[in-house]
């Protein structure tokens, strides 16, 4: 039986010419990410703004959209967002959060429970009072700015300053560029977005851990190793492994996303999107930012002659 | 590192094995595990039987779920109100009397005793209202409940303190989760959840209630009674409060309490026999009794104020004294009234108002419809991650392959034992698992095959491949495990089944992924004697 390669065996590949394209491009996303959220951009769920969301069903199978939106907007609880969604009848409604307190949401569901569960099943009600979508943001945030400490620390102990500063510059430009996937297609952000956001760290880190390995090894094997010729070096050697993991996780994100169901795509989009951010990410900025930072500083000549004997 | 001892293989393969075991109850539907544990003959020790199923989040398997929290400001105004009438009883103990009677201020009292004389007596009374906060263990260490300040022009001050209110917000709590699981319990829902949770929230979750309507409406009561007087013309001492019969009209009402919702022993639904109205029968005890009856003697002809919540619900006229120690509230209620009436005053008064700060409601379609989703995205991405591992590293891929059908089987072996909850995010923790597990199966292959074509024989080229790949293996996960760490401890509910599962697989892809394919590998080794590597 013949097996699959994806990346040829004994590649001379030159990933870092591309820097080129690569620094420049990541560069204007990450500005038109940056402009685009301080104009509005980020479209929130209600875990963090709070308010009432619904997903009702008609029984019939045949959802009038259009006079659910007219009968929801009369109800006076302010701009009402309908939506039809998924199949069979199914739409979501979003009221903003409610004037007066966490008493004055309850009043929301009550009403429309009272107007539509004749003629509609109510499939999720979700209600988030000012105080708990306030904490959610908290939490929310330090749960990103923590992964971020939480990581330098990890870079800190695992490698040479000039290699976790170049890990550290690729994971925050992953946190961004996943940001801008929000900020770009519109997608919900809620709290679930904050767990695609810690995951994708997580998976930024590992794809650069990988190949900084490799990197450190090359250089206590080959001291003199021009810093381009090593970096390449090491991304050749990694390649058929990046590619295979990017594959396999991409592959069941694929399925989540297509079989997943309407609740879990948002999740799945992201990741997927995700996936390809930190392989790109990896490959293309965090390695060719070596070249710059100076990928022997100090410490990286100072491994004594043994240590690196033994390493081989 | 090829020779794997007999004995390593059995540990290996028993922890493998009990751990898929467990897994097998939350494999079968509810009907089927009842059935298989009445199969097992009964001198077979109960806990040597798997029995305990994943608990599924109310995000599966639909249900309620309603995050309540102690109104501080309704507690605090409660305890100024209970203070006042402290002070107010000490006062009269001591014939002290107060220059401008009780103010009220924001945590506490006032008053103003300008004798020295009278203000020396007074003081050891009042300090006995405050108590040391803190428990047994613990000493004294928290301070008092109450602050004492005395002005040289002789105004006394009585504050609440931080710590004073604190402690009373917690008990509150805990006597609430009391109050709260006697109305939950009442409507006869199955397996209400009832929890504490930070410093002033009490978590309910009932699985399958499909409108929490009911649910809130009993929580959204405090279900505090009082039996009261309507006041006469020109009595001082009374409180203006809404009554429901004269569409929320204020009306006077004495402030002395004749009985209260404490007093009842019984209260339960019924029908007016001659109005066929609804109503609800209560019976006092012997104090409630006692004072009800002597009040009712006293005061025939009058209207009592029977007081929920501040606001009068009924105001019957007193025919003839009631001394039997029962009786009846009616009003115009209609029969769900009555009903949610009878469960909030058999259950007693909560200490404070509780407001519902977040709820969330799932139906039981959505659950299943989620279910089944979910379990169609695991097989479809297994079913890609097997073939694509297969075509790739060929016998080899069959290795990992079977470590990850056993990683995904340790998942939910752990889970149970675990009692972890799987929510739906979970669900995406599986599959994102499914493709992440083999990661370190690749990169064990690739190193292995990269060694032997580096010129090492087959079995030196495998040694190398795991031993090196272990490092990178380590950091990997460890890497992962940071995110993962983080979002268990900041997330709640599904965001954080998401994480418990990724925390699971990142442990159990160590075992399947590096011992596991290492042993299937060396037998492979001992048994084929291959020249070359099949991939």
């Amino acid at each position: 039986m013949r097996l699959i390669r994806l990346w040829p065996e004994n590649s001379h590949f030159d990933f870092m010419r591309f820097r080129r394209f690569s620094f420049p491009l990541s560069a204007v996303i990450s500005i038109l990410t940056a402009v685009m959220l301080l104009s509005g951009g980020l479209h929130f769920g209600i875990d963090f703004q709070g308010g009432t969301l619904m997903e009702i069903q008609a029984r019939s199978g045949q959802a009038d959209v259009g006079q659910i939106r007219q009968t929801a907007q009369g109800f006076g609880f302010g701009d009402v967002e309908v939506q039809e969604f998924g199949s069979a009848g199914e739409v979501s409604l979003r009221f903003p959060i409610q004037e007066g307190g966490e008493a004055a949401q309850a009043a929301v569901v009550q009403k429309a429970r009272d107007t539509f569960s004749a003629e509609y099943d109510f499939r999720r009600v979700e209600t988030v009072g000012p105080r708990v979508s306030g904490e959610l943001v908290q939490s929310g945030t330090i749960g990103v700015v923590l992964s971020v400490i939480a990581v330098l620390f990890y870079l800190w102990f695992r490698f040479e300053r000039e290699l976790a500063m170049a890990s550290i510059i690729g994971t925050l430009h992953d946190i961004v560029l996943t940001i801008g996937f929000f900020v770009i297609t519109g997608h919900e952000f809620n709290m679930t977005s904050i767990a695609a956001i810690l995951t994708i760290v997580g998976y930024s880190l590992n794809e650069t851990v990988v190949v900084f390995d490799r990197t450190r090894e090359l250089m206590r094997r080959y001291k003199t190793m021009p810093a381009e010729e090593l970096l390449n070096l090491s991304i050749n050697h990694t390649m058929s492994r990046t590619i295979m993991t990017a594959m396999t996780t991409a592959l069941s994100l694929l399925a989540l996303v297509l079989f997943g169901g309407q609740a879990i795509q948002g999740f799945a989009q992201v990741m997927l999107y995700g996936v390809v951010i930190c392989t790109y990410s990896a490959i293309f900025i965090s390695s060719p930012m070596l070249i710059y930072i100076g990928l022997r500083g100090s410490e990286a000549v100072k491994v004594p002659e043994g240590r690196a004997a033994a390493a081989e | 590192m090829l020779r794997f001892s007999k004995s390593k293989i059995i540990a290996t393969m028993a922890v493998i094995l009990i751990g898929l075991l467990l897994a097998v109850p939350s494999m079968m539907s509810r009907e089927q595990r009842e059935g298989y544990l009445n199969a097992i003959p009964s001198w077979v020790p109960s806990w040597l039987v798997p029995s305990r199923a994943i608990v599924l989040g109310l995000d599966l398997q639909g249900g309620s779920h309603v995050l309540l929290e102690v109104d501080n400001q309704d507690l605090l105004r409660g305890q100024i109100t209970l203070l006042r009438d402290d002070v107010r009883r000490i006062l009269r103990d001591t014939r002290v009397s107060s220059q401008n009677g009780i103010q009220t201020i924001q945590r506490g009292v006032q008053i103003r005793v300008p004798d020295a004389a009278d203000r020396d007596r007074l003081l050891p009374r009042l300090r006995e209202l405050s108590q040391p906060i803190g428990n047994a263990m613990l000493g004294q260490a928290g301070g008092n409940s109450i602050e004492i300040n005395t002005s040289p022009d002789g105004v006394i001050t009585m504050t609440y303190t931080e710590a004073g209110i604190n402690e009373r917000v917690r008990r509150a709590v805990d006597q609430s989760i009391e109050v709260i699981r006697r109305r939950v319990d009442s409507t006869g829902t199955t397996e209400p959840s009832i929890q504490r949770q930070g410093a002033d929230r009490v978590l309910v979750q009932v699985p399958g209630l499909q409108d929490p309507q009911q649910l809130k409406a009993l929580l959204g009561e405090t279900g505090n009674l009082e039996f009261r007087l309507l006041a006469q013309q020109g009595a001082t001492d009374v409180d203006m409060l809404p009554m429901e019969d004269a569409g929320g009209q204020r009306v006077p009402v004495e402030r002395r309490v004749i009985a209260e919702g404490g007093d009842l022993t019984d209260a339960q639904p019924a029908f007016d026999t001659q109005t066929n109205q609804p109503i609800v029968n209560f019976r006092f005890n012997i104090r409630g009794a006692q004072r009800f009856g002597q009040a009712t003697t006293e005061n025939l002809g009058r209207q009592l104020a029977i007081v929920l919540d501040n606001r009068v619900i009924s105001a019957p006229t007193i025919q003839s004294p009631i001394t039997g120690g029962s009786g009846q509230i009616s009003g115009s209620f209609t029969v769900e009234q009555v009903n949610n009436l009878a469960v909030l005053l058999r259950s007693g008064a909560l200490p404070a108002k509780l407001t519902i700060v977040e709820e969330r409601t799932v139906g039981p379609g959505l659950g299943r419809d989620s279910i089944e989703a979910g379990k169609m995205a695991t097989y479809v991405a297994a079913v890609f991650v097997v073939i694509f591992m297969f075509a790739t590293y060929g016998l080899f891929g069959l290795f990992a392959n079977i470590a990850l059908i056993v990683h995904v089987g340790l998942i939910f072996g752990l889970m149970s034992v675990l009692e972890a909850t799987l929510t739906l995010p979970g669900i995406a923790g599986i599959v994102l698992t499914i493709g992440t597990a083999v990661d370190s199966n690749v990169l064990i292959y690739e190193r292995i095959r990269e060694e032997v074509r580096a010129g090492r024989s087959i079995v030196s080229g495998i040694q190398a491949g795991f031993d090196r790949a272990f490092a990178t293996i380590v950091d990997s996960n460890s890497t992962m495990a940071i995110a993962a760490v983080i979002l268990f401890f900041l997330g709640s509910g599904p965001v954080r089944g998401f994480a418990v599962v990724f925390i699971l697989g990142i442990l159990t892809t160590v075992l399947t992924a590096v011992t596991l394919t290492r042993m299937m590998i060396a037998l492979w080794y001992h048994w084929m004697r291959p020249k070359a590597l099949p991939f």
